[in-house]
């Protein structure tokens, strides 16, 4: 019987992530190729909004992963801290670039969006500025990885700033929707509302959204597989310098 | 960990600078206000709670990084961490300490600001009790960014880059409940939120904050 755990060894990982590596960047590139052709060809303009409702088939899938990708380095910083392998810490440092660009795109896209539909390309608005709080998050914890030399007192500390980080940025979640009631629509998805967008955009959207999963995952492989190249060549050269 | 506060305390207030420096740094950024946004008496009245919010923050994380760099320069935080009393008792005790040296005067400077930026009469009272409430969630936020920049030479603007999103809802509800004071609605929801955000950091963030020191002395 195999566990998840053995993963935690960096050989392991490199061998079953090169089998995965190729397998999630087809299947996003396959998957976004779709999503996004026939978003932006083969659907109707939605009444009201025109063509600008397909930057939609971006804004949300970037938005989600966005999120995701924090509750994901939440989760391998607490396996890290709890369990100490290396592998998890390593996946939650590559992430986190990665998240911070899709709080980015969403934030840029969505005020490429705003500027038709409400007139400015920003507003204070809760869900805006939880965001923008959000990418402040990623900045924080990026540049404290980067501002730390020993890689296990930096995983460490990164570690415990991302579990405080998720209660702030929850609260803050919270405290910015009861600082001002905001222009920003609420969800367009959810699995049991029947407030869903129109089905003809909601295929294509779906596909997006597995295409950007698929791109996070083989994104995060790929860095994944890059620190841990990274820290063996460290290694080496630290062993050369010894002899 | 009364005599480590009063040592503290003692600390703060001889070796000068960090002391005074908070207020002064508070009085620099009201001053700097009307230069910024004219001096129109009405417009002043609208942000004055808003503005006096965000000067005590900055004042507060101006003297951040002093909370634990001195001792671990001269390698006391050392001999603290080996010390009979737990490490959490220690950064409580200096978080206390920041903010008897900080957060204290700044709410207690805050109203004369407040004149100066004609803060309309009702929102004294809700300006001291909201700084009163939230101040002390800042010095243990801020203590918790210190132990994670301890050991590291140019801190404190990661220092600052940390601290101030962690900041935000405790902003928030400050200067909501000045505003909402002034406008005579009800304030207890914002200061209610203060003191839970000011309780929850005083019990759980000792922990991360000494977690985040025992890996720094490592």
């Amino acid at each position: 019987m195999s566990s998840l755990w053995e993963y935690a060894n960096p050989q392991k990982f490199m061998r079953t992530s090169s089998v995965l590596l190729p397998v999630f960047s087809v299947a996003a590139a396959i998957c976004l190729g779709v999503g996004l052709v026939w978003g932006f060809f083969l659907t109707p303009e939605a009444e009201n909004f025109g063509s600008t409702v397909k930057i939609i088939y971006i804004h949300v899938p970037a938005a989600m992963m966005a999120i995701n990708a924090w509750v994901m380095m939440l989760v391998t910083s607490l396996i890290w801290l709890v369990r100490r392998h290396h592998v998890s810490a390593l996946a939650a440092r590559a992430a986190a670039p990665i998240g911070m660009t899709m709080t980015l795109i969403a934030l840029i896209t969505g005020a490429i969006w705003g500027e038709p539909m409400w007139g400015t390309y920003w507003v204070w608005d809760p869900r805006l500025t939880s965001f923008m709080i959000l990418f402040l998050f990623y900045l924080g914890y990026i540049a404290l990885w980067e501002a730390i030399e020993n890689p296990d007192a930096a995983a460490d500390l990164t570690s415990v700033l991302c579990i405080v980080g998720s209660v702030f940025a929850l609260l803050s979640r919270y405290a910015v929707n009861f600082w001002s009631q905001g222009l920003h629509q609420g969800a367009s998805l959810s699995l049991d509302k029947k407030e869903n967008v129109a089905d003809v955009f909601y295929i294509p959207l779906l596909f997006c959204i597995a295409g950007f999963v698929c791109l996070f995952v083989a994104l995060v492989l790929l860095r994944t597989r890059t620190e841990i190249r990274a820290r063996r060549v460290r290694a080496m050269l630290a062993r050369e310098r010894m002899a | 960990m009364i005599a480590l506060l009063q040592r503290d305390l003692r600390l703060a207030i001889r070796a000068g600078g960090g002391f005074g420096l908070g207020l002064a740094f508070f009085l620099i950024i009201v001053v700097l206000v009307p230069f910024g946004v004219g001096s129109d008496s009405g417009l002043l009245a609208a942000i004055a709670p808003g503005i006096l919010w965000v000067g005590a923050l900055l004042a507060c994380l101006l003297s951040l990084d002093r909370i634990f760099a001195l001792d671990h320069e001269d390698g006391s935080l050392d001999l603290l961490a080996t010390a009979p009393i737990p490490l959490e008792g220690v950064v409580a005790m200096k978080a206390a300490a920041h903010w008897v040296t900080t957060g204290l005067p700044l709410t207690l400077a805050a109203p004369g600001l407040g004149l100066l930026l004609n803060l309309p009469a009702a929102g004294y009272g809700w300006l001291a009790a909201s700084l009163a409430l939230g101040t002390p969630a800042l010095s243990m936020i801020g203590s918790f960014g210190a132990a994670l920049t301890v050991g590291l030479k140019r801190g404190g603007l990661l220092l600052s880059l940390l601290v101030l999103p962690l900041y935000v809802p405790t902003l928030i509800f400050g200067a909501e409940a000045v505003a909402r004071g002034i406008d005579g609605r009800d304030t207890g929801t914002p200061l209610l939120m203060l003191t839970a955000i000011t309780l929850a950091a005083m019990a759980l963030l000792p922990f991360a904050a000494a977690a985040a020191i025992r890996i720094n002395l490592r």
